[in-house]
């Protein structure tokens, strides 16, 4: 194996994994608020890609235009999920609203079967397709683009938790819900804010990597479940985990693909993450918890 | 519940399911009626796991697909006789469930949920790549028909029958563990492992143990598909159908083995039924799924009984009405 090629895995790996990470950061926001696994968050995130597609064949925008039209389309359905779906039986165990996205999944991919029908689309390059040359690897220009906005979104969320008074409650909301409450937060309005986040976080990931791995109203469901195996690889409810563990994920299948077989890539990454899971039970950054009894 | 009342119930359902098909007249509702049946077997040991032990498994799929496909390249490439590749087929299905259950039920929650999917994933990506063995996502086609002993059961209406004959074997089989101490122990780790183990439950033995029964179940239901069907493919046995039996078990009333029944028999018509809505069918899959979810959080079962209660207490007023009058 020589050093080019195996540099050139580690990109694609990276590019990958950076919308696996998005998708994950996706699940952690809506865990850390409501204690719920999201299944509908591949549908964000196929929405993201589809809406772009949409919106620039069908109405002739400019693609920046059609991605930032996609992506406020896609948190508003965020919101309407939450008051249609979830508000209205909060209180009900954890098990009940996790099938209850699972239902809204199968809608959400069911409507976009309908109105896009099952073909495959791709979003145009942001910037060209002309590869830049990087140490003997080519470096296609939007797997720069992956990257930066994936860490934009990053930084932009860290400092959403950590500066702005409405990321701080969301904090506290994940903490103690009762305690949030009981200290002035609306705990109804930052679960709201938590899917929007969710589905704003999880669209802009489809719509970076369209243009790279092509898109169809079904790329949901495997995403969604990357973006489930980042969260846990990295210990669920650690934002940082979740996007390192999208990372690693995205690594580990390039490698596989390239030095393996590409056949087997998806069981390879999830071979080791079994591995890593029996070894680690409770993921790579998570807390182990020790619950009282 | 009861013991009893569940045997009364065991006894209700089969004699529903043994009159069923004269009514129903038409081959292709029985068929239909079958992969019903087959679905609820999953289903009422995926329950013990979910709605009794509190575990979950996102893997099942996978284990239905290891036992169809272990009888099928035995029977049909090997030439083994179909009654001992069946055998053979849910013993491997349970022994792999136990390789599996004894790392990844140390887990909790949803870490045990990855764990069960990743394994279910990479087999069914094992199912679609080894073509060699399997016949790859084209299927495997060619499997000898249901026999046993010498004698082959060549209608679908016997095979029914003696699928029925294994579901109410395997409702029976979870009455008497819900009812005996390993059914106590289980509901004693759901409420409190910690608790459970001060109580001197070995709760790893009880969770792998329930572990493989249900796998085993979903073992039973793979090889009579596979023999029922002749035919198999990678495309039954993916993640989505893995989270489609926990959605039956759910829907059906999580901690109850007949509304697991239920919720398999639902969530299999329900597909059947909105085809003649043609291209909005998903559509109102999913709408149905979040609406009954929404409005009946303790699933059918729940709901029966709810309706049940009412209609009973609207006879007793007007009894007493009558009474008075």
């Amino acid at each position: 194996m020589d050093l080019p090629s195996l540099l050139q895995y580690l990109i694609t790996g990276l590019t990958v994994g950076a919308t696996y990470g998005l998708t994950a950061l996706g699940f952690t926001i809506i865990f850390n608020t409501t204690g719920i696994i999201n299944f509908a968050q591949g549908e964000f995130v196929m929405l993201g890609g589809m809406m772009s597609v949409f919106f620039m064949r069908a109405l002739g925008l400019p693609e920046p235009a059609a991605i930032a039209l996609a992506v406020a389309g896609t948190t508003l359905l965020g919101a309407l999920v939450e008051r249609l779906a979830i508000r209205p039986v909060r209180d009900c165990p954890p098990i009940n609203l996790v099938i209850i996205t699972i239902g809204v999944s199968i809608l959400i991919r069911g409507a976009a079967m309908l109105l896009w029908g099952k073909d495959t689309f791709a979003l145009p390059p942001f910037s060209g397709s002309a590869p830049l040359p990087f140490l003997g690897a080519a470096l296609m220009p939007q797997t720069l683009w992956v990257l930066a906005i994936s860490l934009l979104i990053l930084a932009g969320l860290k400092t959403f938790f950590a500066r702005s008074i409405h990321g701080k409650a969301m904090l506290a909301c994940s903490f103690d819900p009762k305690a949030a409450a009981l200290v002035g937060i609306g705990v109804d309005r930052m679960v709201l804010l938590s899917f929007m986040i969710s589905a704003l976080v999880g669209a802009v990931g489809g719509a970076i990597l369209a243009p790279i791995t092509l898109t169809s109203f079904d790329v949901g469901v495997m995403l969604g479940l990357k973006g489930f195996a980042a969260c846990i690889l990295g210990g669920l409810g650690n934002p940082f985990g979740a996007a390192a563990g999208g990372l690693i994920l995205g690594v580990l299948e390039s490698l596989g693909a390239g030095l393996i077989s590409s056949a087997y890539k998806d069981a390879l990454a999830f071979v080791i993450l079994l591995v890593l899971l029996f070894v680690r039970p409770s993921g790579l950054f998570g807390q182990k918890d020790g619950k009282r009894v | 519940m009861g013991y009893g009342r569940d045997m009364r119930w065991l006894c209700g359902l089969l004699v529903l399911l043994v009159l069923a098909p004269p009514l129903l007249g038409n081959n292709y509702y029985l068929t239909v009626l079958t992969m019903c049946c087959l679905n609820a077997m999953i289903a009422v040991g995926l329950s013990l796991l979910v709605g009794h032990a509190g575990q979950i498994s996102l893997g099942h799929a996978g284990f239905y697909g290891l036992a169809a496909y272990t009888t099928a390249a035995l029977s049909t490439t090997l030439g083994v006789p179909v009654g001992l590749s069946m055998l053979a087929g849910v013993g491997v299905t349970s022994g792999v469930a136990a390789l599996v259950g004894l790392p990844a039920l140390k887990l909790k929650g949803h870490y045990l949920a990855m764990a069960t999917l990743g394994f279910g994933v990479i087999l069914s990506i094992l199912f679609n790549e080894t073509v060699a063995v399997t016949g790859g996502p084209s299927g495997f086609t060619g499997i000898p028909r249901l026999s046993l002993f010498g004698v082959e059961f060549t209608s679908d209406l016997s095979v029914y029958y003696f699928i029925i004959a294994i579901l109410g074997l395997v409702v029976w089989l979870s009455f008497n563990i819900l009812h005996s101490r390993v059914g106590r122990a289980l509901r004693a780790l759901h409420t409190s492992e910690k608790a459970a183990q001060a109580m001197g439950i070995d709760i790893a033995r009880y969770k792998l143990f329930i572990f493989i029964v249900s796998a085993a179940f979903a073992g039973l239901a793979g090889v009579l598909y596979a023999h029922y069907l002749t035919f198999i493919a990678p495309a039954s046995f993916g993640f989505l159908f893995s989270v489609q039996l926990i959605v039956m078990v759910v829907l059906g009333g999580m901690t109850s083995v007949p509304g697991s029944i239920v919720g398999a028999f639902f969530l299999t018509v329900l597909p059947e039924f909105l085809r003649a809505f043609e291209s909005i069918e998903i559509l109102l899959f999913g709408g149905i799924l979040v609406l009954c979810m929404m409005y009946l959080p303790d699933g059918l079962a729940g709901g029966f009984h709810r309706l049940w209660r009412l209609l009973g207490r609207l006879v007793y007023v007007r009894h007493s009405g009558e009474d008075n009058g």
